[in-house]
């Protein structure tokens, strides 16, 4: 049955973010005969747009508004909900935008939304969405019973489709941006550490076993061995919490969620929640003392060991190959 | 002022793997063996916060714990009061059973407009268990108040609310009018630890318990008959890895054998 889908889309620094670029791949293959619309907002969007036909939206809704270019939800919410008419399903980003406009769109059209799915799919004509819950120790499988069908998918769940060149699409304007109950007093960027660690091929995390700031010398050393260029730094939330590490460097489901060819997990227990930010890497290997750490049972290779003693050979043993 | 704090009581987080099943035929979650079930424990930072801030003004600010679920979820209530909140009101009614995040918020939405004078209302980011993260901005939505979520600051004082945000890639201040809610990240900080004369105190406090009766909910709007969402099935994804513990006499010859595997993987 055909289904019309909007994906609430977001802009880096004016261009098609690449999560926004998945979800329209994805909605080309639910629409069955449907038309996939986007929703653009910002400095950029009405720009963007011709990426956004590229990437299988057939519509886009634009607003090219400065007021848009920093999220802010009763703006964006207002906004969104105009470009709702005959959408069946709306996907968005789990992301700082989509955490806070998914439920809030869900609610203001008496529908429901799932948050932090890791697939959409078309079960014979049924929508239905799959995301981990318990920490990432189940799966769960949903469906809706109201419309539209509301969903938040992680990064990197889905495919691009290979760019339509050339593609165009109808355009329509969304209201500029209205009231707003909510003030941004400002904004501060987090600390940056080196290669983003959603991007990078190579993700080294360390974790609470380090016993000390000092520990992520280390990690970061096994990081730069492997190639500034090509492996990034991550920690667990534990050591971001006792404020060993920034937090813009969180991986799990409470921070990011990072999917990098190889993934070495220093010291870090592997609880599930650290798990559902790093179980979709390609390879994970673990360098621990405990034989019974949780992380063995999720990596292809393992170090029984204190990481005081593996990380200094470890670190020769990587440049000598890299 | 009133603040209300929302507790969610939920099968214990450090379960290990290995002792966490499913029954597939209800899709819930089997009661592991020797684990209590705990306060969720960013409901439990977001009790915190709404401490801190009674504390800071120290006026006779009311903090009033709200918490949905069965007669087992009075020890999170009792956790909360110790803590230092003044009032708890247990939301307990087989019609609640089975809910969504939209028929939770439902309920609690209504609890707090009983409640009638509240100004703000802390939420944890998420619920450690389903962890969708929404019951916040859907009591927000409610109420038609305004919300800020996955705080790492929140103060509250002269009708406004200022809360710092945590984002992907750094942080943000936000200021709004109260009444509002707020959902607290564990950036936050650590809630504390009660101490023995609080927790015997507070086991000896009442709490309410009310029904959907008491909140002139219609039972069809609640539980499992108002949910939207449809759980389909519940499981344990299957893991077909099985690790490779790298042998050798010495970390300089484990680290060769290791960076040997992955050459061969062509990781390089």
């Amino acid at each position: 049955m055909a289904r019309n889908i909007l994906v609430v889309g977001e802009l880096v620094e004016g261009a098609l973010s690449p999560t926004t670029a998945e979800l329209l791949g994805q909605s080309t293959r639910l629409v069955d005969g449907g038309s996939v619309a986007v929703s653009l907002m910002g400095s950029g969007a009405s720009g963007a747009a011709s990426s956004a036909f590229e990437a299988g939206a057939d519509k886009a809704f634009t607003n090219d508004d400065s007021s848009y270019d920093q999220y802010n939800s009763d703006h964006w919410v207002n906004a969104v909900e105009a470009a709702l008419d005959g959408v069946d399903a709306v996907l968005v980003a789990q992301s700082s935008v989509g955490r806070d406009i998914a439920p809030r769109l869900a609610a203001r059209q008496n529908t429901a939304a799932a948050m932090d799915c890791i697939n959409v799919t078309d079960d014979s004509g049924t929508l239905k969405v799959t995301r981990p819950a318990y920490g990432g120790n189940a799966l769960a499988e949903y469906s809706f019973a109201a419309s539209p069908a509301v969903a938040t998918v992680r990064a990197k769940a889905f495919e691009v489709i290979e760019p339509r060149s050339g593609a165009s699409g109808a355009t329509v304007e969304l209201p500029a941006a209205g009231e707003s109950r909510t003030t941004i007093q400002g904004r501060e960027l987090a600390e940056a550490v080196g290669l983003s660690i959603t991007e990078a091929p190579v993700v080294v995390s360390g974790g609470r076993g380090l016993g000390g700031p000092e520990g992520f010398e280390q990690v970061e050393a096994l990081a730069a061995a492997f190639g500034t260029s090509r492996a990034a730094v991550g920690s667990s939330r534990a050591a971001c919490d006792l404020g060993w590490y920034p937090v813009s460097q969180q991986v799990g489901l409470t921070g990011k969620v990072v999917t990098p060819d190889l993934y070495v997990a220093v010291a870090i227990s592997g609880a599930s929640q650290h798990m559902a930010g790093c179980s979709g890497s390609k390879m994970i290997i673990a360098i621990n003392k405990d034989p019974d750490a949780n992380i063995f049972q999720n990596s292809k290779y393992g170090i029984v060991g204190d990481y005081k003693a593996v990380l200094p050979a470890l670190i020769e043993a990587v440049k000598a190959v890299s | 002022m009133h603040f209300v704090v929302c507790a969610k009581q939920i099968p214990d987080p450090e379960t290990p793997p290995s002792a966490f099943k499913i029954d597939e035929a209800t899709n819930s979650v089997v009661p592991a063996q020797g684990f209590q079930p705990v306060l969720s424990q960013f409901d439990g930072i977001a009790a915190e916060a709404a401490l801190r801030i009674k504390e800071a003004a120290g006026d006779d600010t009311k903090i009033t714990v709200l918490s949905m679920g069965a007669e087992s979820a009075q020890a999170a209530i009792k956790q909360v009061l110790a803590m230092g909140a003044d009032e708890g009101v247990l939301l307990q009614d087989d019609a609640f059973d089975g809910g969504d995040s939209h028929a939770t918020a439902t309920v609690l939405a209504a609890a707090i407009q009983k409640l009638g004078d509240v100004d703000a209302v802390f939420c944890g980011r998420q619920s450690a268990d389903w962890d969708m993260g929404q019951v916040g901005l859907l009591v927000a939505e409610a109420l038609g108040w305004p919300v800020a979520i996955i705080a790492k600051d929140v103060q509250i004082a002269d009708g406004t609310m200022t809360t710092t945000r945590v984002l992907a890639d750094g942080f943000e201040t936000l200021t709004q009018p109260i009444p509002a809610v707020v959902t607290v990240s564990n950036e936050f900080g650590e809630p504390r630890y009660p101490k023995l004369q609080q927790i015997m105190q507070a086991a000896k406090k009442t709490v309410t318990t009310m029904t959907h009766d008491d909140l002139g909910l219609d039972p069809g709007n609640v539980g499992a008959a108002g949910s939207r969402l449809k759980l389909e099935r519940l499981y344990v994804p299957a893991s077909d890895t099985q690790v490779e513990l790298i042998e050798g006499d010495t970390p300089e010859e484990q680290a060769k054998n290791l960076v040997a595997k992955l050459v061969a993987d062509k990781l390089f």
